[in-house]
């Protein structure tokens, strides 16, 4: 009798975590929307913050977070792929692959604020780069190595072996082999690699405080979006912050919903290429 | 005549196709030594930035002195305070954080039918993605208000206590142990799932209920996945800057639930922005400090894997 009336309870505890979890999501959204939908309109999406002009609104830092997510990946993805590519297909047992994946996995594990700090000392004070969109992007291009890293090498190991022996057995030269066969196999684990990585610098912050900056002016048109890569510019996030440290809550529950959108966007995306995955797994 | 120019392209070609591969076998190798180099140069960079202020200032009086007052006519730069917050923030995130993560992997692992499933995981992964930021403003709109009310209530007739409206070492500790729970909900999960299911079966059998079977098998048996959580949810908690920066006040404090108090992250985040000269040097010194932990909590983890792959060989 007290035995069934334990298990009750701790059964009862486990239910009891389980809607905590749920629940604090769904409050966190509820909330957030609840705020922060009024603040949203078009003229909030597509002009610039001006006291002259009486406007509110984060152009700017869209562009600047469209513009550090787009050059992030463009040095992060290739070093990444090819990192993995190295580890899975040419390594062998060599020696260098457990300092490599132990060093990947220590990235994975600095706090963004470090990133940051370092960001600030190399990218922008030694390499001059100041404060900058290319520092920034630099900064994350460490903070999202091992996750692309990672996906890759997860999904080369889930291309079957039967793939590399067949094709070198036709003649196929090493590198040939990956570009044609190995890479196009794995292409949705890359792909939900490159994602998430896009999800981690969406919702980034300490780390592009001190090295991106905080502008939030939209590129001067023509060659201006060539200039502000050396321009600072501030992402979603930080104005976020920027404007919760000034109490202007109104905008910063417009970005919240701004944000929380795409974090929504990025995790269906996710979910339709794991789909996709599990497809070409059970072929 | 044809038949050699035949071959002669032959050759080229074979030779071009050589060099591709060779170069792109030392493409991938210099690629996979980038994290090696980045590594490498961040430890470097955070010694050479964070060890002078130490030499400077002197290491006693920096790591085992209370007082921060860094912009004062004479400063001082003991951060011992700073550290303690972040020790003590950390561990009690862990304790609130931790129970209810493993009870909602059991839920996910073990009890969960698949229609309740199928609405906790996504939830879970959702409070993943979540940027930090927003759990700080969350915290200042929602967690600082009702602190105030308790702390108004608590030391209604102190006189000792300083008030702090809300922004307490208490509204952040909740902030961590919510941040946390996706880490540990998911690595326990999957520890539980890995177990052999003849440990459950034969735990059924014996008599156990299932109950008992979770918590005095299943559970204990996964324990180097559910310790590996922890740390890593350790590092999470420890390295949060922006989701408690505000949250948690604004002076240096002797971390106590109701005292405004700062982190070594949020120590960075909001003194960053103007230090100067030696100020700005301890706060390096304070990254440093915040990176050594860091290190022990990989290095932990690291040893925990090896041992894990050492008693399934």
């Amino acid at each position: 009798m007290r035995r069934k009336w334990k298990d009750g309870l701790l059964l009862g505890l486990i239910y009891l975590a389980a809607f905590v979890s749920v629940f604090l999501l769904a409050a966190i959204i509820v909330y957030v929307f609840a705020r922060g939908f009024r603040a949203v309109s078009w003229s909030f999406l597509t002009s610039v913050t001006s006291a002259l002009q009486g406007t509110t609104g984060i152009a700017g830092n869209i562009v600047n977070t469209v513009y550090i997510v787009v050059l992030t990946l463009l040095i992060a993805t290739p070093i990444g792929i090819g990192s993995a590519i190295w580890l899975n297909e040419y390594a062998g047992k060599s020696r260098w692959v457990r300092l490599i994946e132990f060093t990947t996995e220590t990235l994975a594990g600095i706090p963004s604020i470090i990133y940051g700090l370092f960001g600030m000392v190399f990218f922008g004070t030694v390499l001059r780069c100041g404060y900058s969109i290319l520092t920034g992007a630099l900064t994350l291009t460490l903070m999202v190595l091992p996750l692309i890293t990672r996906n890759t090498q997860e999904a080369l190991r889930s291309v079957p072996d039967a793939y590399r022996a067949g094709a070198i057995g036709m003649g196929a030269a090493k590198w040939y082999m990956i570009r044609t066969i190995l890479l196009p196999s794995a292409m949705p684990g890359i792909i939900t690699g490159v994602i998430l990585a896009v999800g981690r610098i969406v919702g980034e912050s300490a780390a592009l405080l001190f090295t991106a900056g905080s502008g939030y002016l939209l590129p001067k048109p023509g060659t201006g979006l060539l200039h502000k890569i050396l321009e600072s510019g501030g992402t979603l996030t930080i104005q976020l912050y920027l404007s919760m440290s000034k109490a202007q809550y109104d905008v910063a529950f417009g970005i919240a919903v701004v944000l929380l959108c795409i974090v929504l966007l990025i995790n269906l995306l996710t979910k339709l290429l794991a789909g996709r995955l599990d497809v070409s797994a059970r072929r | 005549m044809g038949q050699m120019h035949a071959k002669s392209t032959y050759e080229m070609k074979k030779k071009s196709v050589c060099a591709v591969e060779t170069a792109a076998q030392a493409i991938f190798t210099v690629c996979a030594f980038f994290a090696v180099a980045a590594v490498a140069s961040i430890t470097l960079y955070m010694i050479a930035n964070g060890v002078p202020a130490l030499w400077k200032v002197g290491v006693r009086e920096i790591l085992f002195s209370t007082v921060w007052k860094p912009t004062a006519e004479e400063p001082s730069f003991g951060i011992l305070y700073i550290i303690l917050t972040s020790i003590v923030g950390t561990a009690a995130a862990i304790l609130i954080g931790v129970p209810i993560a493993l009870l909602t992997a059991v839920f996910l692992a073990e009890v969960a039918p698949r229609r309740l499933a199928a609405v906790v995981k996504p939830a879970v992964e959702l409070l993943a993605g979540i940027p930090s930021v927003i759990y700080g403003l969350l915290g200042i709109m929602i967690l600082n208000p009702l602190m105030y009310k308790w702390e108004q209530a608590l030391f209604a007739g102190s006189k000792t206590h300083q008030f702090t409206g809300g922004a307490n070492l208490l509204s952040a500790v909740i902030v961590l142990a919510i941040m946390i729970l996706p880490t540990v909900i998911n690595i326990s999960e999957s520890s539980l799932r890995a177990l052999p299911p003849q440990l459950k079966s034969s735990s059924l059998a014996l008599g156990a209920s299932p109950v008992e079977t979770i918590f005095r098998v299943l559970l204990p048996a996964a324990k180097p996945g559910i310790i590996t959580a922890i740390v890593l949810g350790v590092g999470r908690a420890i390295g949060e800057a922006m989701a408690i920066s505000l949250v948690s006040g604004s002076s240096v404090n002797f971390p106590l639930p109701f005292s405004s108090v700062r982190f070594l992250t949020t120590a960075i985040v909001s003194e960053m922005g103007y230090a100067g000269g030696t100020h700005r040097q301890v706060l390096f010194t304070i990254g440093l400090v915040l990176f050594a932990f860091i290190m022990i909590v990989n290095v932990t983890l690291n040893g925990i894997l090896k041992k894990g792959d050492d008693g399934h060989a």
